[in-house]
């Protein structure tokens, strides 16, 4: 991997205020590795994902977010903001990234979930 | 610690409301399940075919001993596992072979009790009734080595067994003490059909017979049957099939008051607070089970009790029967004989076997009785459980709901006979096949499992009733149900009609205030229901800020078509399909500016530019505006399009100006949020080039004025629409077609158009409302103006130029 990359896997990244993501709602920061959506839950909480359905590719931010799930407006996929999965019978997975705030701030880290969750619980 | 909950019967019902509960409420309780049989759980419906051979008892399982421990249950199954005595006092239930469990919550679903006729001989061997697989086991052994078998009881369970040992070789006579066969689902004439195509399968009957004893000989095996004739037929097996009662001996036992069942309340608890009973063994308001469909509701609202959710009554439904023999096709719901206040619509075909009947009082189905051709039975069943008049398609209800006429599935009707390749979902490619293994593969019961499992009727539904038939004819006769989806979603209970009133009534403005005032499961609703109630918000409060574009599909919320690579779709709105060489020049423009891929003409007189970049939107939209273009709503549950004929201005046949007449109803009704898309036409003449019959709302000039057509539909199901009225001035037109808007928007259903709305609450309703009552359609037509006052804002210009959303179209940052 090229040591640039690598850099810009291995730590949080400001992407923007909280305020900038409506409640129910989602914004899109664009990466290296392809549109990743912010989303923000009824209870205020964020989550990352890939901007991209398991299924045919939908653009998951812009779903209707409900609970903390989001139904991909392509065929209706509905897939779980904490780990990806899709729902029900359908199976597939969306990559999810840790996302955090400080102030009132949202960092971003592009190392996918496994990992990061570590060095985000410490 | 959790609470223990003890369920003594490991039958379907039993089982149903464990799953269920473990479903919303995983982790409340600590569950121990009494069963007297030696099996995990299986599907008591399938007994038939497993006698039949048809299926084999791993086939017939729903849960295995398996699925007991994953799920941390513990199951006490087997005879000794009886449970002999409960101890309501101090909560402990004991086993015959001394097992003792306490518990906090008690379910009893103890079944049914097959009835044994009290006549001599009726304890020999080889007398037995048809309840469980050691009667299947016992029917079998005999049809290995045995001849004769007679099967007391001419009705459902007892036809099945008939078959069943009929197929497996022996001589099989029916015993019935009426003339009729099933004389509880079927009157004589369709009786005699089924008594006739069972006679030419080889089954012999004995019709008003009375059994007076059964002989045995010196080992004490049954060997003959005597009627009070004198007549004795030989008998090796004798299959006591005469009814059921529901088994309340436990129940009884323990001091809990039962009439002919366990008597229980509407959430099914019975007279001790902490017992609640489910199924075969229940009487709930007078009414007694023996079907599978009331008991998965039961099961429902029972886990939902169980959970401490405290919602959701049990109301008895209308429940439809079926008969699982194969090649015999037999439907029978509701009030199938009539009285002297009610009409018969019979069809009678000896030569193809088919014999239909419907039964009507003040024009609404209350039964009907299918043999032959059972097709259309889930239509008229879903007719008379929504209560539908069918005032308007007398003539053709004993044809069928087919004769509107289905895309996509080359006009197929029945799946009987279909070979496993046949393609039964269009949008989604599945076949016949794919549907049938899933159905016995992974246990499915309802319509919605289907889907989720094999999106068979996923996608535009329109092949529900082929998958609906392949449902019944799989999972089983006895159950049945009907797409009768009354409630909004999976998040409540509540239907469309009760949110509407919820939300007037209780003045609510939003979502979240309706989710709270209706105690939705989810708070936040899902896909589903948080569109669907964002418009009854907004067709209740027009001038009210109660739209919430988060609740609304990514279309309406972006404006435009979202498309398979996640680009958009840009339609401007072409009033009445005329346009002008500078708009068409701006379009153009437009397309080069923003390299759009593809640019194509609509159906609805549109010029449609595809594959537009999300982030270019607002600045297309900018040119267009420019041009004095508006959005066309071609992505919305909205106003679409407004199709016209060239008409009496160049026209040589031309009878009115039907362009200007377009022209004008487009910019009155533009802008509409509606339950689903609308689009209308105005033909110049009656050879109607605009194709205004199969249109929402449909608009055909004749020489003395105009004529107004509603409810036709060109996609999924071709539907020809329905003749309003002949008005004689364009305002008249607009009065009308304003007030049918309304009367749409304010009782349509969320996604349903108007064709199926039209169907659902009849032409004559719409015409009392429109046509014959003045002042109700100026109401309606007033309010509809009302509404447009508000909702006729370009969505494109506020986005394009005054930034409303603009968060919308990019990105929050770029992370490089």
């Amino acid at each position: 991997m090229e040591p640039e990359i690598e850099k810009i896997m291995n730590q949080w990244i400001e992407v923007g205020h909280v305020d900038d993501v409506p409640r129910l709602g989602s914004r899109v920061v664009s990466s290296p590795f392809g549109d990743i959506a912010i989303f923000k839950t009824k209870d205020n909480q964020l989550f990352a994902l890939r901007d991209k359905c398991p299924h045919k590719g939908g653009a998951l931010s812009q779903g209707i977010i409900h609970g903390h799930k989001v139904t991909c407006p392509l065929h209706n996929w509905v897939i779980s903001l904490l780990d990806g999965e899709a729902q029900g019978f359908d199976e597939g997975c969306t990559t999810t990234y840790q996302v955090k705030t400080d102030g009132s701030l949202i960092y971003l880290a592009l190392s996918e979930t496994a990992e990061a969750s570590q060095t985000a619980a410490t | 610690m959790k609470e223990k909950l003890i369920v003594v019967g490991n039958g379907m019902a039993g089982m149903r409301t464990v799953e269920e509960l473990l479903k919303i409420a995983p982790d409340k309780y600590d569950i121990t399940v009494f069963g007297e049989e030696p099996h995990g759980n299986y599907n008591r419906i399938m007994l038939s075919p497993l006698l039949s051979g048809e299926k084999t008892l791993e086939e017939i399982m729903i849960n295995d001993l398996e699925w007991y421990t994953t799920n941390n249950i513990t199951l006490h199954a087997g005879a000794e596992k009886h449970v002999a005595r409960i101890d309501r006092r101090q909560r402990f239930v004991f086993s015959e072979d001394g097992t003792k469990c306490h518990y906090d919550r008690l379910l009893l679903a103890t079944g049914s009790k097959p009835f044994i006729i009290p006549v001599p001989g009726k304890d020999l061997k080889g007398v037995i009734s048809f309840r469980d697989i050691a009667d299947v086991e016992i029917m079998l052994k005999a049809a290995k080595n045995k001849r004769n078998a007679i099967v007391i009881g001419g009705g459902l369970l007892g036809l099945e067994a008939a078959n069943g040992l009929q197929k497996r070789g022996m001589e099989v006579t029916v015993v019935h003490d009426v003339n009729i066969l099933m004389n509880r689902q079927l009157d004589t004439q369709a009786a005699d059909y089924l008594k006739n195509e069972l006679e030419h399968k080889g089954i012999h009957f004995r019709m008003d017979a009375n059994t007076s004893c059964l002989e045995g000989n010196e080992y004490g095996e049954v060997t003959a049957i005597k009627f009070d004739t004198g007549e004795t037929l030989t008998a090796d097996i004798v299959v006591m099939a005469a009814g059921i009662r529901p088994n309340t001996q436990l129940a009884e036992t323990i001091g809990l008051y039962c009439e002919r069942g366990i008597v229980v309340n509407d959430t099914l608890q019975t007279y001790d607070p902490r017992i609640y009973a489910i199924g075969e063994c229940i009487q709930h308001r007078g009414e007694v089970f023996g079907l599978v469909a009331p008991i998965w509701d039961q099961a429902k609202v029972c886990a939902n009790h169980l959970a401490g959710y405290g919602i959701g009554m049990y109301k008895s439904k209308a429940v439809s029967t079926k008969l699982k023999v194969t090649g015999v096709d037999l439907f029978s719901a509701g009030d199938f004989l009539g009285d002297n206040d009610s009409e018969k619509i019979v069809f009678q075909d000896p030569g193809r076997g088919v014999y239909k009947k419907v039964v009507l009082k003040d024009n609404k189905i209350i039964g009907s009785v299918l043999y032959g051709d059972t097709v259309d039975g889930s239509w008229y069943f879903q007719l008379m459980r929504d209560n539908t008049s069918v005032a308007d398609m007398r003539d053709k209800l004993l044809f069928g709901q087919h004769m509107v006429g289905d895309s996509g599935m080359q006009g197929l009707n029945a799946t009987a006979n279909l070979p496993d390749d046949a393609e039964i979902c269009g949008c989604n490619g599945v076949c016949k096949g794919d549907i049938v293994s899933a159905i016995s593969k992974s246990q499915l019961f309802t319509l919605d499992d289907v889907r989720a499992v094999t999106k068979a009727s996923a996608s535009c539904g329109s092949c529900t009733g082929l998958v609906e038939q392949l449902l019944q004819a799989t999972v089983g006769g006895d159950y049945n149900e009907v797409a009768s989806e009354k409630a909004v979603c999976k998040c409540t209970d509540y239907g469309h009609e009760a949110v509407r009133n919820a939300i007037k009534d209780k003045e609510l403005k939003s979502f979240h205030q309706v989710s709270d005032f209706l105690e939705f499961k989810n708070p936040d609703g899902c896909h589903v229901c948080r569109p669907a109630i964002n418009y009854y918000l907004l067709c209740a409060w027009p001038n009210e800020k109660v739209d919430d574009s988060r609740s609304r599909f990514v279309n309406e919320r972006m404006h435009a078509n979202i498309q398979k690579d996640n680009t958009y779709s840009v339609v401007p709105r072409i009033w009445g399909g005329v346009t002008t060489p500078d708009e068409l020049r701006a379009i153009a423009n437009a397309a080069d500016k923003f390299d759009v891929p593809c640019v194509k003409i609509t159906g609805g007189q549109r010029i449609d530019l595809l594959g537009v970049k999300k982030q270019d939107l607002p600045a297309i939209w900018k040119d267009l505006n420019d041009a004095g273009m508006v959005s066309g709503h071609a992505y919305g549950k909205a106003l679409r399009t407004v199709k016209t004929c060239v008409g009496s201005e160049f026209c040589r046949f031309g009878t009115q100006d039907s362009t200007k007449m377009g022209i004008e109803l487009e910019h009155m009704t533009w802008g509409s949020w509606t339950p689903a898309k609308v689009k209308f036409a105005v033909s110049g003449c009656p050879r109607n080039c605009a194709e205004a019959t199969i249109k929402d709302f449909g608009v055909v000039a004749v020489d003395s004025g105009w004529e107004l057509y509603v409810g036709g539909n060109g996609g999924i199901k071709v539907r020809v629409s329905d003749f309003l009225c002949k008005v004689s001035t364009s305002e008249e037109v607009k009065e009308y077609s304003g007030a049918f808007m309304q009367m749409y928007r304010e009782q349509g259903n969320h996604n349903e158009r108007t064709a199926p709305w039209v169907e659902r609450v009849g032409l004559s309703y719409v015409k009392s409302e429109i046509v014959d009552n003045e002042d109700q359609r100026k109401a309606y037509y007033e309010r509809f103006l009302e509404s447009q006052k508000y909702a006729q804002v370009d969505p494109w210009k506020q986005r394009a130029s005054e930034g409303v959303e603009k968060h919308q179209f990019i990105p929050l940052t770029q992370v490089s």
